[in-house]
């Protein structure tokens, strides 16, 4: 419990009806979808960057931990007050400021939920492509914070690929500016870059200048199941090396197929072991030509049935087969650590086949899917918590897929971030003179340690 | 004996929750008032702690759990379809049980408890109405006003009628031979607020030929026992239901309202083995009037010239349990009217049991939202199949100060059937 003193320093600045210690509330800001929990001992909504600088001020006088928090619907506990302090959520600020449609820019504050954002864009025929699985709850502010990413990434890139400026509270309290509306800028440092996953360790986001692009006219999906994980992944080379790139290529493995099945009673051949769900984007009239040709590159690998969509009905239900399989997976087992490797994208048959070692290995059923597109795999380890040792097992089991990814020329993370749940196994993936540099710009911004402490560094 | 569940008892599922934060895109609350209190994460995580006796019922957390309008809204987009509404319900009779119940819930038992009393208030607020009712501009096309003992400024409800339906109308209408026989559960909405709905009810199912039960002395569902945590009031209510239909031979119990829909076939069905047919034998009229064929005699009709642009709001009680293509059908068939699909057709109105009584605030900025789509769809009419939606929908345009006027689908439906009811056995 903060002294009283703060506590009313604190009301000062943010307003008694956005402070609270009540403990239902403390509680309600103890978690994230890591479900792991961590009381904070006050929660604050400030609603303008003014008001986070002056309680960055005050944290870093009395050396209080603050934790921001935009959604919470981070899987790396980003969000976690994992030392009590002060958790500051953005859910107040929450406007979209501008759309101007002569640069094709927007400004934003964080707590703005990124769906309503894009709805809000495309209603005047903008596009902004980033769209994590979480984009209907989670906030651009959190996005950014984490370097999102989603499906359409491996057409139009990732969060950081369409900020082009930010305004942020640093953890000492000053209030800075970085990069602009413009589309080029080399002045100083790309703070914005830098900013971009730093899992609110070094700033708090109070503003976000986005690029946009126009909204394609039309999309056009097409699910098509392979007699094997190899012929997928060849597809999703192939269509590549063809120059075409599709707006997502997803992919599910086998026993992810054999889960939804399961679970939905999907109807599919029983020769399908891996599927990919395959979207292009563009003018009408060009959609019908590139999905006919990216059938025919694909027709020899091993394809055992192609589904287009001809209306956006049927897309709907082609995606609905992808959207169904969290909670598929979740009917054959209660509990699942889910992790998000990524390989350069020729890997991913052999990193499939090596999870699947370790699987046998470990005796725990593993099922992946994800962007097949960008490498992106999300290896979900599905255990009941409630039989002793298997937690343990899915944790040496998640170790060596980490070696395995990195072996393979690939990272631990693609776009959950380090956060608490991936800190331990950052020396297996950054050498320590890497560490050391990354570590110095946080001990520069932050010589306090104020901000989020002990995210994805671990404190010693 | 009906037995309403423990909240211990929904341990598994409330440990189902994985804190995804899904439920955020879709409580009306939280879109209100966005904190984690008003969302069904935290609602979960807080009952958790309390059956972990990590967290006391007391200060926030009671007003936290009052913050919820029971609408499955969560459940329905929620990955492991975790029911925050029925959670939620059960803290509020824990609550209830060891804190007493709220002055609310107290008067809401002590009146749902005694249709006499009940029958009382209604005449009496029909011929107070001068003191209470509050007029409303005259285009709004109905006179809204309702007289209540929390009656806040700025409400607009409909009266109280000064005859209630079913003293109206005989217990039993004899129809075609070969049709099935349904029993039809009124409501308090229906029977003391709504009566041409009941009217409209008969003359739909007479034209189809069906014979009508309507026992003088069924009593209300329960449901907005249910929101105020008076457990004991809903299973009394639930066995003295179960006697009156146990009276009667009948095919099918069959609702106008979608949240006695939701109290008999859903609700009661988990109070006990006895109760459980009721699952299967409730039915709601739209579900009911398609598979009678309506669908296909109202498109034999011939379109009017003139016809009305109407739009529909899917009841929460009748959404989370798939009922939304048959009303569409029926409207997309109605000879005199042109249906436009609203934005967000499936959100809650905001009135929530009790809880637009608790939270008039909250809920009228849920209502202004839903206002606004129906405003932009354009439509003059909205048509739904809920008493409780009617009201509050209608509240929420008033405020907005839209055209549009709210009906019950049947006063529509009824409209477009040739006249002779009752003779025309059809098919």
């Amino acid at each position: 419990m903060l002294a009283p003193r703060i506590l009313k320093e604190l009301t000062g600045i943010v307003g008694s009806a956005n402070l609270t210690t009540e403990p239902s509330d403390l509680l309600c800001y103890s978690y994230d979808a890591t479900q792991q929990s961590f009381l904070p001992e006050v929660v604050v909504h400030p609603a303008a960057a003014k008001q986070i600088a002056a309680i960055m001020q005050l944290a870093n006088r009395e050396l209080i931990p603050v934790f921001p928090r935009g959604a919470g619907s981070g899987f790396s506990g980003g969000a976690l007050p994992t030392k009590g302090g002060i958790v500051l959520t953005t859910e107040r600020m929450d406007k979209i400021l501008e759309i101007d449609q002569e640069n094709l820019i927007a400004t934003v504050e964080p707590g703005v939920v990124t769906e309503q954002f894009q709805i809000a864009v495309e209603a005047v025929g903008l596009f902004y492509p980033p769209d994590p699985a979480s984009l209907k709850f989670s906030s651009l502010g959190g996005n950014v914070a984490e370097c999102a990413g989603g499906p359409r990434c491996v057409k139009y890139g990732v969060t950081k690929d369409y900020i082009l400026g930010l305004e942020v509270v640093t953890p000492t309290g000053d209030i800075i500016v970085t990069g602009g509306p413009t589309m080029k800028g080399v002045v100083g440092y790309d703070l914005t870059k830098l900013l971009c996953g730093s899992e609110g360790t070094l700033g708090i986001i109070t503003k976000i200048v986005i690029k946009l692009l126009p909204l394609p006219e039309a999309k056009k999906t097409m699910l098509v199941l392979f007699d094997s994980i190899d012929g997928a992944a060849q597809a999703v080379s192939s269509i590549i090396k063809h120059k075409i790139i599709p707006t997502t290529l997803e992919f599910m493995d086998g026993r992810t197929l054999d889960c939804v099945k399961q679970a939905t009673g999907l109807q599919v051949p029983d020769a399908a072991r891996a599927v990919l769900i395959i979207e292009v984007d563009g003018d009408r009239e060009f959609l019908d030509k590139q999905a006919n040709r990216i059938a025919e590159i694909i027709r020899p690998l091993g394809v055992v049935e192609t589904r287009i969509a001809t209306t956006p009905a049927e897309s709907e239900a082609l995606w609905q087969i992808r959207r169904s399989v969290s909670a598929s997976l979740r009917k054959v087992n209660p509990d699942k650590f889910n992790e998000d490797i990524c390989v350069p994208r020729s890997k991913v048959p052999v990193m499939i086949r090596r999870i699947d070692a370790i699987s046998e290995k470990y005796g725990l059923a593993i099922v992946n899917f994800g962007h097949a597109g960008d490498g992106n795999i999300h290896v979900n380890i599905m255990i009941d918590k409630k039989i002793p040792g298997e937690a343990e097992k899915a944790e040496h089991a998640i170790e060596e897929v980490f070696k395995e990814a990195l072996a393979l020329g690939g990272t631990m993370s693609g776009e959950h971030g380090v956060g608490l749940a991936k800190a331990p196994y950052i020396p297996l993936e950054i050498t320590p003179q890497t560490a050391a540099y990354m570590k110095a710009v946080k001990k520069a911004l932050d010589p306090n340690n104020i901000l989020n402490p002990g995210k994805i560094f671990l404190d010693n | 004996m009906a037995k309403l569940k423990e909240l211990e008892e929904y341990r598994e599922q409330i440990d189902q929750c994985v804190k995804c934060g899904a439920c955020r895109a879709h409580c009306p609350v939280f879109g209100a008032e966005r904190r984690e209190g008003r969302v069904a994460r935290g609602k979960v995580a807080m009952c958790q702690s309390l059956i972990e006796g990590k967290l006391d019922l007391e200060g926030k957390v009671l007003e936290d759990l009052s913050q919820c309008l029971l609408c499955g809204s969560c459940e329905a987009q929620c990955p492991n379809k975790v029911p925050t509404d029925e959670i939620v319900a059960a803290a509020r009779r824990r609550i209830a049980e060891e804190r007493g119940l709220s002055s609310f819930g107290k008067g809401v038992a002590a009146v749902l408890g005694r249709p006499k009393l009940m029958n009382f208030l209604a005449k009496s607020g029909g011929a107070l109405s001068p003191l209470f009712f509050e007029k409303l501009p005259e285009n709004s096309g109905l006179r809204l006003r309702f007289p209540a003992p929390y009656l806040e400024a700025g409400r607009t409800l409909p009266p109280l009628t000064a005859k209630p339906f079913r003293e109206r109308v005989p217990e039993r209408i004899e129809g075609a031979p070969g049709k099935p026989t349904v029993l039809f559960f009124t409501g308090c909405g229906i029977n003391y607020m709504y009566p041409a709905v009941g009217e409209a009810f008969l003359k739909a199912l007479q034209f189809l030929g069906a014979t009508i039960i309507i026992p003088k002395d069924q009593a209300c569902c329960g449901l907005p026992a249910v929101s105020a945590g008076a457990a004991a009031t809903v299973e009394g209510l639930a066995e003295q239901n179960l006697a009156v239909f146990s009276r009667y031979r009948y095919d099918y119990i069959v609702t106008a309202c979608a949240s006695c829909y939701g109290g008999l076939g859903k609700i009661y069905p988990e109070m006990g083995a006895e109760f459980a047919p009721l699952s299967t034998q409730v039915k709601d009229i739209f579900v009911l009037l398609i598979e009678l064929g309506l669908a296909e005699k109202l498109a034999a009709l011939p379109k009017a010239e003139k016809r009305t642009r109407v739009t529909w709001h899917d009841p929460c009680h009748l959404r989370t349990r798939g009922i939304t293509k048959e009303p569409r059908l029926i409207l997309k068939n109605l000879p005199q009217i042109d249906f436009v699909e609203m934005q967000n057709a499936g959100i809650c109105c905001g009135l929530g049991g009790t809880y637009s009584v608790y939270h008039y605030d909250t809920s009228k900025k849920i209502g202004a939202k839903k206002a606004g789509y129906i405003a932009a769809s354009g439509a003059e009419l909205v048509a739904t199949d809920c008493p409780g939606c009617i009201m509050q929908l209608q509240d929420g345009v008033n405020h907005a100060q839209g055209p549009a006027r709210v009906v019950h689908l049947l006063e529509l439906l009824v409209a477009a059937l040739p006249e002779g009811e009752g003779k025309l056995t059809t098919g």
